[in-house]
């Protein structure tokens, strides 16, 4: 137990959760961080960001460890190939530093907690089922519309994508659409 | 004259660290919001935190604001940046999809770093969840990616359609954006008995 943590005002100490996690910064400035993270990298790279061609990535490196000569057979493999080396892939790269980003925000602000997010009536089980199955669905939206929340709704929206804006519009949609018959995931 | 790559070539070195040097950025900004947890990033759904609008439109407005003032001034080559093709059975569908697979799972692809980073479990089921779904698509639908091409519709950007320009168009994406903020704020209110109490 941190005894510097716990002797600082504001703080309480309840057991196992020593310190009060931090209050999250204001969305609007949180947006601006995030918007110059999103200009830089336009004016560095010329394009924006990403996510899920990191996880492609990730998906070729597998498929090239089971079954090397099999890479060439699907395009999208073919494609994240990178000559033998699909690790050594931009955005691959991009959320490794996201991870190390946001450890060091979560740990300065001290909101770790090894949790599992959900509403009240439901189980951790059935909870971490419909995250798989979620992430899944989320994938193959993200490889159909070339892009996620990262690459299309951020990046493409604001250079004025006809694409993105559609797609950022179908996401919500698609979330409002749906909210009220997974209400008890997470209310 | 920017954007830096159309002027100078990076090493594979140095692009990679470039990455993960933007990514640090990128987790923290996004952890800092608080969506390194599902329920903060599901509650817009349910109007009581609007915060994932308020932040995505802010980075939005915030990035156009940028590109926009860096072109005026003669700093940046707009023509460079790299436009996805659009194709709308593609964007509509995808984002249908996304938007549901977005909700259930509780996270978005980049999201869902910054959980695990902050220890959450569930995010990295959801991560788990987002691999299967890669791969699946490299190995069983990989011919999507020609049919996504062959019935593109080109580079297609609101300030090349409409003959508006995009000063015009980010003057009035700064006025929804002040408009939506007023609008948000009153939903948060309308909304608040669905906040969770712990």
């Amino acid at each position: 137990m941190n005894t510097l943590t716990a002797s600082r005002p504001g703080l309480v100490d309840r057991g196992n959760v020593t310190a009060v996690s931090r209050p999250f910064s204001n969305p609007y400035l949180a947006g601006i961080l995030l918007g110059l993270v999103l200009l830089a990298t336009y004016v560095v790279t010329g394009r924006g960001l990403g996510a899920t061609a990191g996880f492609a990535a990730l998906a070729t490196a597998f498929a090239g460890l089971v079954s090397p000569s099999h890479i060439q057979s699907s395009i999208v493999h073919a494609k994240y190939w990178n000559d033998g080396a699909p690790l050594l892939n931009w955005t691959l790269f991009l959320l490794l530093g996201a991870l190390i980003g946001a450890a060091i925000s979560g740990w300065q602000a001290r909101r770790f907690r090894l949790t599992i997010e959900r509403g009240p009536r439901i189980g951790d089980g059935q909870r971490l089922a419909l995250a798989f199955a979620g992430g899944f669905i989320a994938a193959c939206g993200a490889k159909l519309a070339k892009g996620c929340t990262s690459g299309q709704a951020l990046t493409g929206s604001s250079i004025l994508n006809v694409g993105s804006l559609v797609f950022l519009v179908a996401v919500f949609v698609a979330g409002f659409g749906l909210a009220y018959f997974v209400r008890k995931e997470w209310l | 004259m920017l954007p830096l790559t159309s002027s100078m070539e990076f090493s594979l070195p140095a692009e990679l660290a470039i990455a993960a040097a933007l990514g640090i950025g990128f987790g923290f900004a996004l952890e800092r919001a608080g969506f390194g947890g599902a329920r903060k990033l599901t509650a817009v759904f349910y109007l009581y935190d609007m915060a994932v609008t308020k932040v995505m439109f802010t980075a939005v407005v915030t990035t156009m604001v940028g590109l926009f003032a860096l072109s005026a001034m003669g700093l940046l080559d707009m023509a460079a940046l790299y436009v996805e093709p659009t194709n709308l059975v593609a964007q509509g569908v995808g984002g249908l999809l996304f938007g549901a697979g977005f909700l259930i799972g509780g996270y978005c692809p980049g999201t869902s770093m910054a959980a695990i980073a902050t220890g959450r479990k569930d995010a990295l089921l959801f991560a788990l969840g987002m691999f299967s779904g890669v791969y699946a698509y490299a190995e069983f639908t990989p011919q999507l990616d020609d049919w996504y091409k062959a019935t593109s519709i080109g580079e297609l950007t609101l300030p090349s359609i409409s003959g508006v320009g995009m000063g015009w168009w980010t003057l009035l994406f700064i006025a929804v954006l002040v408009v939506g903020a007023w609008g948000m704020a009153r939903l948060e209110s309308r909304f608040s008995g669905l906040r969770p109490k712990s």
